[in-house]
Parts: C-alpha cells; sequence; structure tokens
C-alpha cells in the first residue's frame, strides 16, 4: 500500500539527467525522515522515558555492532553480491578470540590486543574463503556464503562443543563493552563510529570504493578498463569478513559470551538495513550512512514499542513490510532511470557476470 | 626512422609519411581455424583508416591483436617506428594504443568523469582528486569539441546513445593516446547521432591522432575515411585512398575479395603491388 503511494513521485520526478546519482542519496534521505519521525512520534508518546540519555544510549550501543558488519555488507551488495556468513564468522571470530585470550591469560589490554588480532584474522581468513569462491570458482554469492554461514558456526560448535564460551577479559567487557568514553558516550558506539567513517571515506572517496561501484554496475567494463575485478572482489569479501570478526570481538566484550545460538537473524537484520539504507540489491548503487540509517530504524521501532506498550514482535512485521515497500520502490526507479533492464538479483548468478549486458542501442 | 614532429597533427596530408602503425605478414589462427593470413596493414598518424570486410573477415581479431588483447601469432608489428610485441592491453596503452570496443563497456551507475577515468584514476595520498580529473575531463572533452553533455557529474546511464560513444572515445584519447581503433561506432545509433559521432572521429583524425575505424556503413567509410582497407576471409584484400575509388567498386572488393575492379591490389599509394 506504501508502494501505491510512491508511484506518482516516481513518474512525475522529471530530472532524468542525474536521477541514478540521486537514488542512493534520495533514499537515505528519506529513510531519514523516516527515522526521525519515529523518533519524534516515540518522544511524543513518551516525552519523559524516549529521548533520555539512558535511553539512547542503549539504542546506539544495540546498532553498533550491526553497524559494523553493515559497513562491509554494504561494499558486497554494491558489487552485486550478498554476504549470508557475517552472522557466524563474528560467533567463530568471538569464540576464536576467547580461547586465543584464555590461552593468553590476563584480563588486561594486552590480553585484548591479542583477542583483537585472533578476531580479526578468524574473520579476515572467511572473508577471504569466500571471496575466492565468489571470485575465481564463480560459485554464486548467495550459495558461497550460505555454505560459510553453516561451516563457520558448525566450527565454533565444534571447537565449543556447543556451550557458549564467557570468559572475556576485564578490560574488554568494562572498558568496550559497557565502558563510556566520555560522560555516557558508549565507547562501543564510538569505536563502530569510527569504522563507519572509515568505510564512508573508502567508499566514497578512494579507488577501492570507486571499483567497488564500477563491478556492480558492469564489471566486464571495469575489466576492459584495467580494473582487476577478481582480485577486488576478493577483498570486498575479506574486508566483509575483517569486519565481521571485528564485530566478534565487541559482541563478546557487549554480551560477555559467544552467543552460539544468537546470531542466526543477523545477516538478514544486516541486509535489511542495508536494503532499507538505499543500497540496491541489483548492485552499483548504495551508501555507508543510509546503511547506519537503514540500522537505526528497527532498534528504534523495537524500543519504542517496548516503551509504548505494544508488543515488540510488531517490530519484525513492520520491519519486513518496509524492507518490501523500500526494495519495489528501488525496482521501480531503476527500471525508470535504466528504461528497462531485466530486474534479476546478481548474487544469484555468477560473479562478474551480473549487470554486464551491454546496453548498446538504447538510444 | 623515427619520425616524431609528423605525428603532431600537421603531417595530416603528407603523402610521404611514414604510417604510425605498420603490421606486416600477420598471421592469427584459432585452433585449426587460420583466421589471419598473411595481413600487412598501415595506419596513418592525422588520418582516418576504414576497416572494411563481411562478417567474419577478421576485422575484430585484427584489432584485438592490434590491442594486445589477443596477440599474433607471428607477424611483424611497428609502432611509430618501432619495432614492438605487443602481447596485453596495458602494454598496448602504454604504446599509445587505444580501442573502443563495439559493446561500449562503461559503467551506467558512474558519471562521466568516473567512467573517463576508472582504471587510471588520478589520486593524491589514496584519496580520489576530483578536481583534476574534473579539469582534465572538461579540457578533454573541450578538445575534441564536444558540447553536448550538460553535466561531467552525469551518470551514463542518463545519457543518449551518441553521448554514450562520446564519452567512450573520450576515455580512449584522454590518456594523449597516438592510435584509436574503433569498432563501429556508428552500429546503434540514428542519423543525427551518427553524425555527431562522425564528426568527433573526424577530429580526432584532425587533432592529429591516427585513426583506424570499423564499420559495415560504407556511407560512414566515405565521409570521413581517408584510407580503405578491405579484409576478405583473412586476407587483406586491397588498401587504398578514399579519394581513387568509388563505393560500388568497395562492395565488389568486400563481396569478392577480388580487386580487379579497382585494377589490382595496390597498398596505399596507387602503387601495383
Ligand atoms: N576466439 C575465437 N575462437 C575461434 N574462432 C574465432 C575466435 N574469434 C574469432 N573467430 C573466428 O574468426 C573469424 C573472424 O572473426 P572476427 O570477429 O574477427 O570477424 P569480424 O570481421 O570482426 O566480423 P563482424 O563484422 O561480424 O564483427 C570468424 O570466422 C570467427 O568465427
Ligand atoms: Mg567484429
Amino acid at each position: 500500500m506504501s508502494a501505491t503511494q510512491t508511484t506518482p513521485t516516481v513518474a512525475t520526478e522529471d530530472a532524468p539527467a542525474s536521477r541514478l546519482s540521486r537514488i542512493s542519496r534520495l533514499q537515505a534521505l528519506q529513510i531519514l525522515i523516516l527515522l526521525v519521525v519515529t523518533i519524534a512520534v516515540f518522544t511524543a508518546l513518551r516525552p519523559d522515558t524516549f529521548l533520555t540519555g539512558f535511553n539512547i544510549r542503549g539504542i546506539v550501543q544495540n546498532t553498533a555492532i550491526y553497524a559494523v558488519l553493515g559497513v562491509g555488507m554494504t561494499f558486497v551488495i554494491i558489487t552485486g553480491g550478498i554476504d549470508l556468513s557475517v552472522g557466524s564468522v563474528l560467533v567463530f571470530s568471538g569464540v576464536v578470540a576467547d580461547k586465543v585470550m584464555v590461552w593468553y591469560g590476563g584480563q588486561g589490554w594486552a590480553t585484548v590486543l591479542v583477542g583483537l588480532v585472533a578476531a580479526l584474522a578468524s574473520g579476515l581468513a572467511w572473508g577471504l574463503v569466500n571471496g575466492v569462491l565468489v571470485a575465481k570458482a564463480k560459485v554464486p554469492p548467495l550459495v558461497v556464503t550460505l555454505g560459510s554461514l553453516s561451516a563457520a558456526l558448525g566450527f565454533a560448535q565444534i571447537i565449543t562443543k556447543g556451550l557458549d564460551l564467557r570468559d572475556a577479559p576485564q578490560a574488554l567487557v568494562n572498558d568496550i563493552g559497557f565502558g563510556n568514553i566520555v560522560g555516557q558516550v558508549p565507547t562501543i558506539a564510538v569505536v563502530a563510529a569510527v569504522v563507519v567513517v572509515f568505510g564512508i571515506v573508502l567508499l566514497h572517496r578512494t579507488r577501492f570504493g570507486l571499483y567497488t561501484y564500477a563491478i556492480g554496475s558492469n564489471a566486464e567494463a571495469g575489466r576492459r578498463s584495467g580494473v582487476k575485478v577478481e582480485r577486488h572482489l576478493i577483498k570486498v569479501y575479506a574486508f566483509a569478513g575483517l569486519l565481521a570478526g571485528f564485530a566478534g570481538l565487541l559482541n563478546l566484550g557487549f554480551f560477555q559470551s559467544t552467543t552460539i545460538g544468537g546470531q542466526s537473524n543477523t545477516p538478514l537484520n544486516v541486509i535489511a538495513g542495508v536494503a532499507i539504507g538505499g543500497t540496491s540489491l541489483f548492485g552499483g548503487i548504495g551508501s555507508v550512512f543510509g546503511t547506519v540509517i537503514g540500522l537505526f530504524i528497527p532498534i528504534v521501532l523495537q524500543n519504542g514499542f517496548i516503551q509504548v506498550g505494544v508488543q515488540p514482535f510488531w517490530q519484525q512485521v513492520v520491519v519486513g513490510a518496509v524492507l518490501v515497500a523500500v526494495v519495489y520502490v528501488d525496482q521501480l526507479r531503476r527500471a525508470a532511470a535504466l528504461r528497462g533492464t531485466s530486474p534479476r538479483l546478481p548474487f544469484l548468478s555468477r560473479a562478474g557476470g551480473a549487470g554486464s549486458a551491454s546496453r548498446k542501442g538504447s538510444a | 626512422m623515427t619520425v616524431p614532429e609528423a605525428a603532431a597533427g600537421a603531417a595530416a596530408t603528407t603523402e610521404d609519411a611514414a604510417p604510425l602503425l605498420s603490421l606486416r605478414g600477420i598471421n592469427k589462427s584459432f585452433g585449426a581455424v587460420h583466421v589471419l593470413q598473411d595481413v600487412d596493414f598501415d595506419a596513418y598518424a592525422g588520418q582516418v583508416t576504414a576497416l572494411v570486410g563481411d562478417n567474419g573477415a577478421g576485422k575484430s581479431t585484427l584489432i584485438k591483436g592490434i590491442a594486445g588483447s589477443q596477440p599474433f601469432d607471428s607477424g611483424e608489428y611497428v609502432f611509430d617506428g618501432h619495432a614492438v610485441t605487443v602481447t596485453n592491453p596495458k602494454h598496448a596503452n602504454e604504446l599509445g594504443i587505444e580501442v573502443v570496443y563495439q559493446d561500449l563497456a562503461l559503467c551506467d551507475n558512474l558519471d562521466i568523469v568516473d567512467n573517463l577515468f576508472l582504471g587510471r584514476e588520478v589520486t593524491k595520498n589514496g584519496i580520489l582528486d576530483e578536481a583534476t580529473m574534473e579539469r582534465r575531463a572538461q579540457e578533454t572533452l573541450a578538445g575534441l569539441s564536444v558540447r553536448t553533455v550538460k553535466s561531467i557529474r552525469q551518470v551514463v546511464a542518463s545519457l543518449s546513445g551518441g553521448q554514450r560513444q562520446t564519452v567512450a572515445i573520450a576515455r580512449a584519447v584522454i590518456w594523449n593516446s597516438k592510435l584509436v581503433v574503433l569498432d563501429e561506432p556508428t552500429a546503434a545509433l540514428g542519423v543525427a547521432q551518427t553524425e555527431q559521432v562522425l564528426r568527433l572521429v573526424r577530429q580526432l583524425a584532425d587533432n592529429g591522432l591516427a585513426v583506424v575505424l570499423i564499420s559495415h556503413n560504407l556511407n560512414d567509410v566515405f565521409q570521413v575515411a581517408d584510407r580503405i582497407s578491405v579484409l576478405y576471409l583473412g586476407r587483406m584484400a586491397a588498401q587504398m585512398k578514399t579519394k581513387d575509388v568509388k563505393s560500388n567498386q568497395v562492395v565488389e572488393v568486400i563481396t569478392t575479395g577480388r580487386s580487379d575492379a579497382i585494377g589490382g591490389i595496390t597498398n596505399g599509394n596507387g602503387e601495383l603491388k
């Protein structure tokens, strides 16, 4: 129903010139407005509890880990791929980090540093596996990462015999997981914000980001222009894996547990956030900023519903509806801007093949 | 042997200038299929050399060899006075050879500047130097007398077919290239846009570049080409000057491979071979 409202908007949009380039920004902006409106409504309904420092702190903390995953996911989806393995890689990396930190001993920063290296290495390794299989073996990303989703979780359970580990060192739990950097500003959110800013610069200001867009837009064109498409795809999946590993350590600090059974919805929630934030599942379009906004929406909704006494499960229904509406609108816009290219989701097909159809004769 | 000044534009009509690109006795096979057989081919700075021939004659194979993406099996490849061996596209680019392929290969979601510089971006401390790239893009388009694009920050998806072709061609010349090969640049275009692209092709040659134009449209060829080379079943049937021949004679060579119609095979300088 929200779709029928937006159709006329698409039709009357009369600046074909830079339509496509504006889509992601436009959508991120609309989603930002939606977020602001949502916050305003809950604030009006619960003026003394919703917009308090305490509550905001909780929301921001809950978004932080998803945001770290979302940065990597945004890059992957812009290439026309998908990464379903982030939740399992997060768990696996948390397990490895926990084991390594126990082996190293101590509760201080040295231990955390060792754990950080272990978590990053674990995440990177899975990312490389994903990347090589997608880029070199040409297995569709959906299948590759569905495989590593299963395998990484399996390994994590083998290592732990299925029982969550809870031996994160004090420094990680107290200073990063629950600590504040100043006043009421949670450290974990600041860490996530740093990752987000890094992601924004990497995506919009560097060659790495440009190649990410180029591959999602027309991999063959990139290849002929001298972009090493396979190598870049591997790097993108490795980057997403690295961030999932990092998120694994943050997760360990925040939940004081490896949360083995608790991450099955994580990849879908992150993908939903990325898509709601205006990154096209067709590849070639998107922004990290949009992703962050897109990730806030479910968390703000859940928090708000609890406060106003609506069953929090409604959040899932609303998010599902918003997701479908947003992707539908994205599809309409793309069709309008590209005048009818086939709407086939690229991550179902082989890497580098997607979106590379020649658009000869489009005049 | 080297004639650097000759390439600098003024030499456009010099009769006896040495060719910028000179191929002799080129052979190329795919498995048992002998696609190019003892092919000779020349292209001159400041001139448009049309490469024509029926479907499957070997035109694309010849230019892929020139571009290094499918290196020749044997033969002599002389560029700018030097015998070279071009085995990959990068090597060709370094020599100053650029190819605009039949299917343009632009990134729709990227804007004109991004597309012009893709693969060869200008960076400063790891950050894309957008200002410099924009300036050079403006200069290049101005140098080609392109006035049809509104903004160089427009995404390519929003451009017309002719404008897209223009971007693809500008991409090829932005790096001070010497030889530009265009594979059927007007194939998908309407009348007005074809005119626009042909003007651009002529402009490239007038700017001093050697241009090789593959086309199935003899009207286009006679409009812009200085020389015509005809491939027939993998052999060079004739190389001639446009002013020496008529359209129907060229058609005859294309369809029969026999150059009797133009009085025997010539080497493009009007001499019998
Ligand atoms: N990679 C390849 N493997 C085998 N045969 C090939 C290959 N590439 C080209 N050929 C063959 O070489 C011959 C010449 O092909 P080419 O593409 O060069 O022709 P063309 O002159 O460009 O034709 P068109 O006008 O249709 O573009 C054809 O018979 C083709 O089938
Ligand atoms: Mg061809």
